[in-house]
């Protein structure tokens, strides 16, 4: 596996983006070292790599937000400095970011020009962005409307016109930083679509992403990086999914997961048409009924913002709702003054949190603050009827860390300090390690590395089969697919349908994700 | 790593720091034709340089912990009780109404009562605008900055009216019982043959002041109140997930915070005026903001920052006297600047020594 390929390989023509011993180091983080990639023009080039790798750090340096410590970067040939990301995109290299930088009040036209206006009067602009704008959507099979408001359009609209930003500013090389993230499977496909277009016209696209698939499914080229170097860059021709996560974790990968077949027990959680009004008067659920069993997983799919938000924060005490949920056959309060997360703590449900950095941890704390967050007044964690007993903390949390693979596992250290994977780690310690009834997990793998995304989902099995039961939402589908015994698709505040993973597709369930239901016809 | 030594960022940073402020503030005197080097001398030897100007110092720091601890206690929850002005102005009237109502014998017994009096009073005045603020999400800011205006207004209204001393024309209570007087530093130190001046009016309150620094800490870093009001003040969502009651952390802490402000009280109504004046807190309320976040919210950092604000307005006024070609304005101007380069600018100092250390390990990594 050691055929780690060497820069500046002679291509018949000069490559669209050439770098050369890339080095950028901040403190005594080396984020890039002695980076060289070439990209040949007219290819779909990948960038895969753990978080933390530095992908994101090498985009940045090509877009001019850092400054290399060493290295060159030549385009089309052309030796180039590039200071800022004005000249970066006069070099012709456009960037589509992970998060969208978009006005969400202004139409998609206003939008385009934002930045590329000529003159002072904003008509002539907008009339003369108008038609390249419709033309450039034609060729490509983008299908935006001009004057729609963007607050109007879906996230895979948005990525449209972040790509036509690119285009309208006559990027011949694209940069797109993890773009499926936010889409269904349809839109991703559309996106790949467009991007082969694009490639047919003789752009150049580099596409950084974590997902496997993604690269096997639309790249010519891959170039793996880990720890801060580029540690191979082959044809995608010439790979295969286990190759390429071997070579990002360094070591074998367990890719799908190895579950025994759950023995579902009786019913833990039973949801009877829950309904949730928010504080916009918007209904985000609308009649939900589910049951979780004990030594079952649920899978909850879904294209983000319909409704699995809000069916774990009911569940976790924090969103009232109407309808009735018992756990274990005793109704909790959905409303009253006993409906919070430390009421639903002790009815015996744990919850991991979608979003880990704003909910699930205080960023400023220190590890073992947390490890009893939301259980900081459980008695065990009290010295006496006024301290906490702090020293008995850290030393359970010392035990935690180790079991769960926290690195590094270290008490104090702040959870700011720690890599995404490992802050989910520490949020999974603390909540598994409860020993709940029913636990209940948001995203659990959201921005966490491959080798702690196996070791996460590992755990989670665990659990199920030491008879809990699991609510799992989640937006990935490979997630969802790999890890429920039933899989529930939400859509518009709905449940669509229930599906075996052994007997649904892809297909099937991206089709339930956009509210279509085969089974039953169209909702 | 990538941090400089701690020592240095607790020593270091405030020592380049003020003497970054003596130079610039050195360089404004100059320019008004004054003698800059007369200046800095006659500020530490007022504040310093006699158990009187220490007598003063230690009473003004007294003021200022109390009302740092007050500010740190709400910004920990990330509440800005800019409220401590009339906060304080209502504990002394709670520790006035203690002390007036009984003849009290002596002071070991006036004292306890005149704090919850004065507590009392404090957390009241703090209470309304911590409702306010978490039930009707009116900014605390707003509330506590009106409830000065209030307060001082409500005192002035008491003292010329009810509470005014029978028979003269000045706005004051009448004189507290004598057993309520509480122990000078002269008196304290007396019996140990220390000669303290007598006209200071540092008294036992200072130490009152360090143990509540102590139980700040204590509340703050070891229970479980502490625990949730750092929470709630780092991150409002992730206490929501947890189940931590907004509502309840915004009032108890605002509530603790109004009670350490008036305790401001003990040492100036009770400890110093031994009546209740009108304007006593001459400020210290706001000052608090200063030293709590000069201290950066940590009692240890408080007491100290409260000692050199306490030490910058005793030398500020030692100056007024001594050199008279120096006006009133011009002695704020030179503690206004001291405070930016501690406070506000601490990070222009920060930020290069934290590269300097880093480059003198690289190498030293490299050698």
């Amino acid at each position: 596996m050691s055929d780690k390929m060497k820069s500046g390989r002679q291509e018949t023509a000069a490559p669209a983006i050439e770098l050369v011993g890339i080095s950028k180091a901040f403190g005594p983080v080396q984020a890039n070292k002695d980076i060289s990639i070439s990209v040949a023009k007219g290819a779909i080039h990948g960038i895969i790599g753990e978080n933390g790798a530095g992908k994101s750090t090498l985009m940045s340096i090509l877009y001019g937000f850092y400054k290399a410590d060493a290295g060159e970067i030549f385009i089309n040939g052309q030796k180039t400095v590039i200071p800022d990301s004005q000249a970066a995109i006069a070099s012709g290299i456009g960037m589509v970011f992970q998060h969208f930088k978009l006005v969400e009040t202004f139409t998609v036209l206003e939008n385009v020009i934002l930045g590329a206006e000529d003159g002072p009067l904003l008509k002539d602009s907008l009339d003369k962005a108008r038609g390249t704008l419709l033309a450039l959507s034609k060729e490509y099979e983008l299908n935006v409307d001009p004057d729609a408001v963007m607050d109007e359009l879906s996230v895979g609209h948005h990525q449209r016109i972040e790509i036509l930003k690119a285009l309208y500013r006559q990027a011949e090389i694209l940069i797109l930083d993890e773009p499926t993230g936010v889409l269904t499977p349809a839109e991703a496909t559309h996106l790949f679509r467009i991007l082969r277009n694009l490639k047919n016209e003789g752009k150049t696209i580099i596409l950084i992403t974590h997902k496997l698939r993604e690269i096997m499914d639309v790249t010519d080229t891959v170039s793996v990086m880990r720890r801060g170097e580029m540690t191979s860059t082959v044809r995608t021709a010439d790979t295969s999914p286990e190759d390429l996560a071997e070579r990002m974790v360094g070591r074998k990968v367990l890719l799908s997961i190895n579950k025994p077949t759950a023995t579902p027990g009786e019913t833990v959680l039973k949801i009877e048409n829950l309904e949730v009004v928010d504080e916009f008067g918007v209904q985000r659920l609308k009649g939900v009924s589910l049951e979780v069993r004990a030594g079952e997983i649920l899978g909850v799919a879904g294209v983000a913002g319909n409704g699995q938000t809000h069916l774990l924060e009911v569940l976790g005490g924090y969103m009232p709702a109407t309808g009735k949920v018992s756990v274990k056959g005793e109704e909790i309060d959905l409303t009253g003054a006993k409906s919070d997360g430390q009421s639903r703590r002790a009815r015996g449900i744990a919850h991991v949190p979608e979003d880990r950095q704003a909910e699930g941890l205080i960023m400023e704390f220190m590890a073992w603050e947390n490890m009893v967050f939301g259980y900081h007044n459980d008695p065990a964690n009290q010295k006496n009827t006024l301290l906490m007993d702090n020293a008995a903390i850290k030393t359970e949390t010392q035990a935690k860390l180790e079991r769960f693979d926290v690195r590094p596992p270290h008490p104090s250290l702040q959870a700011k300090s720690f890599s995404g994977g490992n802050q989910q780690k520490l949020v999974l310690a603390r909540e598994i390690e409860r020993n709940p009834d029913l636990l209940l997990v948001g995203q659990p793998t959201r921005g966490v590395d491959i080798g702690a995304i196996e070791f996460i989902h590992q755990r989670i099995v665990d659990l199920r089969d030491q008879g809990k039961a699991i609510l799992l939402v989640s937006v990935e589908l490979d997630e969802i697919m790999s890890l429920s015994d039933r899989i529930a698709v939400m859509f518009d505040g709905h449940i669509m349908g229930e599906r075996d993973p052994k007997k649904t597709s892809e297909k099937d369930l991206g089709l339930l994700m956009a509210g279509v239901n085969e089974q039953k016809g169209a909702a | 790593m990538e941090k400089m030594p701690r020592w240095a960022d607790v020593v270091l940073v405030p020592l380049i720091s003020i003497t970054l402020a003596f130079i610039v503030a050195g360089l404004v005197v100059l320019a008004i034709g004054e003698n800059p080097f007369d200046m800095v001398y006659f500020m530490v030897k007022g504040a310093l340089g006699s158990t009187q100007g220490i007598g003063f110092t230690l009473y003004y720091a007294t003021n200022f912990i109390f009302t740092g601890l007050a500010f740190s206690v709400a910004m920990h929850a990330r509440l800005f009780n800019i409220g401590g002005e009339g906060q304080a102005t209502f504990g002394g009237l709670g520790a006035a109404l203690v002390l007036l109502a009984v003849p009290w014998p002596h002071w070991a017994i006036a004292m306890p009562f005149a704090i919850v009096g004065a507590a009392l009073m404090g957390a009241a005045w703090a209470a309304v605008p911590a409702y306010l603020q978490a039930k009707r999400g009116s900014h605390i800011v707003i509330t506590t900055i009106m409830f000065n205006f209030i307060g001082a207004a409500f005192l002035i209204y008491l003292l010329n009216g009810v509470l005014k001393k029978p028979g003269q024309q000045s706005a004051e209570t009448v004189a507290f019982p004598a057993g309520a007087h509480l122990p000078t530093f002269h008196e304290m130190l007396a019996p140990f043959g220390v000669e303290f001046s007598k006209s200071a009016p540092a008294n036992i309150s200072f130490f009152l002041a360090l143990i509540m620094a102590f139980l700040v800490w204590v509340l703050i870093w070891r229970t479980r109140l502490g625990y949730q009001i750092r929470a709630f003040g780092q991150s409002e969502t992730a206490t929501t997930y947890a189940g931590i009651s907004a509502v309840k952390v915004t009032i108890v802490s605002m509530l603790i915070s109004g009670g350490l402000a008036g305790m401001l009280a003990i040492n100036v109504v009770m400890g110093e005026a031994e009546r209740l004046i009108l304007n006593f807190t001459e400020g210290a309320g706001f000052m608090g903001i200063a030293v709590g976040l000069m201290g950066r919210n940590h009692p240890v950092g408080i007491v100290l920052a409260a000692l050199l604000f306490g030490m910058l307005n005793q030398g500020g006024f030692e100056l007024l006297w001594e050199m008279p070609g120096i006006s009133r304005e011009m002695v704020l101007v030179i503690q206004a600047l001291i405070i930016v380069f501690t406070g506000a600018l601490v990070n222009m100092t920060r930020y290069p020594l934290e590269r300097m250390f880093i480059a003198m390990q690289k190498r030293k990594g490299a050698i």
